[in-house]
């Protein structure tokens, strides 16, 4: 849920600017003080769908670099370079759209940078099962890139099954986070 | 020579109670990365004496010959081996008298001695069946001096066929992947080991996954999946010799390498055409033949003792399941219909039945599926095991079970009543593979 803590993080700030940019008054108004109430008693729920209000309404209208230094941008899209999978399965979820389209808008703009999916997959199952579905999560993930723009020379896939995970525990957590691809940048340009 | 009637039926009563027999081999399992443990045996375990085989010369040898053949032979499972309070003097024929050795318990003896040969050791051993008073066998081998373990574990094969009818695997060599872990540095070992895990060499080592070994049919070369292109990769490794040579190295998926029991072929699974697919290498001529034709994931082929059939895992109905296709990619048809993940599959040598993974109730067990009657029999019951590998001699199962940041070694008799752990002195084991019986 990484992005959703920055996208947060960025509408505070934007939140903040447009408070600054407003004339300074001395004291607050009853209608404010009940709207200030009512975002603190915001529940996390609302807070979660009004944080994706407001990332739809800023839509595609805002600027974003597509150059090289957008990759070392932590607050951009492009800082997210993992995609997650439920067990056994290798579809993409729907909340990894918005950033693997943000990747393939760059790869588009960027027709020398080249990108590895690194597929893997939980302990569960055999070794060289899990060499296959790891790949497939891999293709999954390309093919969302392709479809976006991504030249195919562009990608490479490859599958390392359940042979590198990043969490060793045997919980649900532990597999969770290590049923992944790895979007890893080659060249950047 | 065929066990007596009344003989088999003890070693196939049913199990009735676990038999927790633990044996720390400790000193006599010099240099050992595995440590045996026995947890459950078959009830009514045959008795057999192991005398300490007398030393004809100067300066005995520390390595015992009989201290091996009683391990081993516990180790089996089938054996109950008294090594304590034994009547003294036997040697041979000449001199065993049935009587003291009956009191003793003893439905079996093994009697020896052993004698310096120049830069070998002359062993002469007797098996002796004391209820029949009968001589079983007796054999001399010489045995290079630096090379008495090996001696020890041909004498145990000996032993064990005079008494089971069935030739012994302790010869044969087990390889397998080690795994350490420090910080987030790992390092992968190609492992080969005696069958009692003494004797390890390091064949390989690499920062990047090591996967799938499996042995060449003469015993001399392994195939194995490495990483250290940043990509899979199928490796041949010449035992002795140390020579590596890269086999397959497409784009996608290079793995699951199973040699044809003529040596002439390698079974492997390539993704290179989008999907992974079984393909057959004929390593002669370098010519490659595209077996499967499917876009789901088909691996892990396993022969057939003659050839003739390849098992391989296939989800293309959905889960992986186990099916069976000719050597030429014909007569393919599914084989397991009773749970909903069944992969890894391996055959038994005389090829009437396989051993696979069957995932379900949130674990993975290993079951066994007889080929003529289609009976499905568990063999082990919980945690999470893969990577099963005959014995040589069908005798038993070795396999991997994952227990989080430990990885440990299991085996299982064929018929799933004799269980024993091998846990690692040092880090990770995983993906036993049983030699080839011979040199």
């Amino acid at each position: 849920m990484n992005h959703l803590i920055r996208w947060g993080i960025l509408a505070l700030v934007v939140g903040s600017l447009a408070a600054c940019a407003q004339p300074v008054r001395d004291a607050e108004d009853p209608a404010e003080r009940e709207a200030r109430e009512a975002a603190e008693a915001e529940t996390e729920a609302e807070r979660e769908a009004r944080e994706r209000r407001e990332r739809e309404a800023r839509g595609l209208g805002e600027d974003r670099r597509l150059d090289a230094a957008a990759l070392d941008d932590p607050d951009s899209l492009l800082a997210d370079r993992l995609v997650y999978f439920e067990f056994d399965r290798d579809e993409v979820k729907r909340e990894y759209e918005e950033m693997l389209e943000a990747h393939a808008e760059y790869l588009a703009a960027n027709p020398g940078a080249r990108l590895r999916l690194e597929g893997h997959t939980d302990e569960r199952g055999t070794r060289e099962y899990n060499l296959g579905l790891g790949e497939r999560r891999a293709q999954s993930v390309r093919r969302v890139l392709n479809l976006n723009g991504a030249a195919d020379e562009q990608i490479e896939v490859v599958s390392y099954g359940e042979e590198m995970p990043v969490a060793f525990e045997q919980t649900e957590e532990a597999w969770a986070q290590n049923r992944r691809v790895e979007l890893v940048y080659d060249r950047r340009q | 020579m065929a066990l007596q009637a009344p003989m088999m039926k003890k070693m196939l009563r049913p199990l009735t109670g676990l038999l927790g027999i633990a044996l720390m081999l400790g000193a006599s399992q010099a240099h050992a990365v595995l440590e045996v443990t026995v947890t459950e045996g078959v009830s009514g375990a045959i008795p057999v004496a192991v005398a300490p085989f007398e030393w004809r010369g100067e300066g005995e040898p520390e390595t015992r010959m009989s201290g091996i053949l009683g391990d081993n032979l516990h180790r089996s499972g089938l054996f109950e081996v008294l090594r304590e309070d034994l009547p003294s003097g036997a040697t041979g024929p000449g001199d065993f008298i049935p009587e003291p050795w009956r009191a003793a318990g003893a439905e079996y003896v093994v009697v020896g001695s052993k004698r310096p040969d120049g830069d070998r050791v002359v062993v002469d051993f007797h098996v002796f069946d004391v209820l029949a008073e009968e001589r079983l066998g007796g054999w001399r081998i010489p045995v290079p001096a630096d090379m008495l373990r090996r001696g020890g574990h041909r004498v145990s094969d000996l032993v064990f066929e005079a008494i089971t009818g069935d030739p012994g695997a302790f010869s044969a060599r087990i390889a397998f992947v080690q795994v350490q872990r420090d910080g987030d540095e790992r390092e992968f070992r190609l492992q080969v080991a005696d069958s009692d895990g003494a004797n390890p060499r390091t064949l390989y080592r690499s920062s990047d996954p090591v996967m799938s070994p499996a042995w060449s049919p003469d015993g001399n070369e392994l195939v194995y999946v490495s990483f250290e292109n940043r990509q899979s990769e199928v490796f041949r490794h010449d035992v002795r010799s140390g020579e590596r040579v890269s086999l397959a190295r497409f784009r996608g998926i290079n793995s699951a390498p199973a040699w044809s029991p003529d040596g002439r072929y390698l079974a492997l699974s390539l993704s290179r055409d989008g999907s992974p697919n079984i393909y057959r290498l004929d390593l002669q001529s370098g010519d490659l033949e595209q077996l499967t034709r499917s876009s789901a994931i088909e691996t892990e082929p396993a022969w057939s003792p003659d050839g003739g059939t390849i098992y391989f895992t296939s989800d293309r109905a959905g889960a992986p399941q186990i099916y069976r296709m000719d050597a030429d990619g014909g007569d393919v048809r599914r084989l397991t219909f009773e749970s909903g993940y069944a992969a890894g599959v391996t055959v038994s040598p005389d090829g009437d039945s396989v051993v696979y993974v069957e995932g379900g109730d949130g674990g993975f067990r290993l079951a066994r599926l007889d080929l003529g009657d289609r009976r499905v029999t568990r063999l082990t019951d919980s945690g999470n095991a893969e990577s099963p590998s005959f014995a040589p001699n069908g005798s038993m199962i070795l396999y991997a079970i994952s227990e989080g940041t430990r990885g440990v070694l299991g085996s299982v008799s064929r018929d799933g009543r004799v269980h024993q752990r091998l846990e690692g002195r040092d880090g990770e084991v995983r993906e036993p593979a049983w030699s080839p019986l011979g040199e």
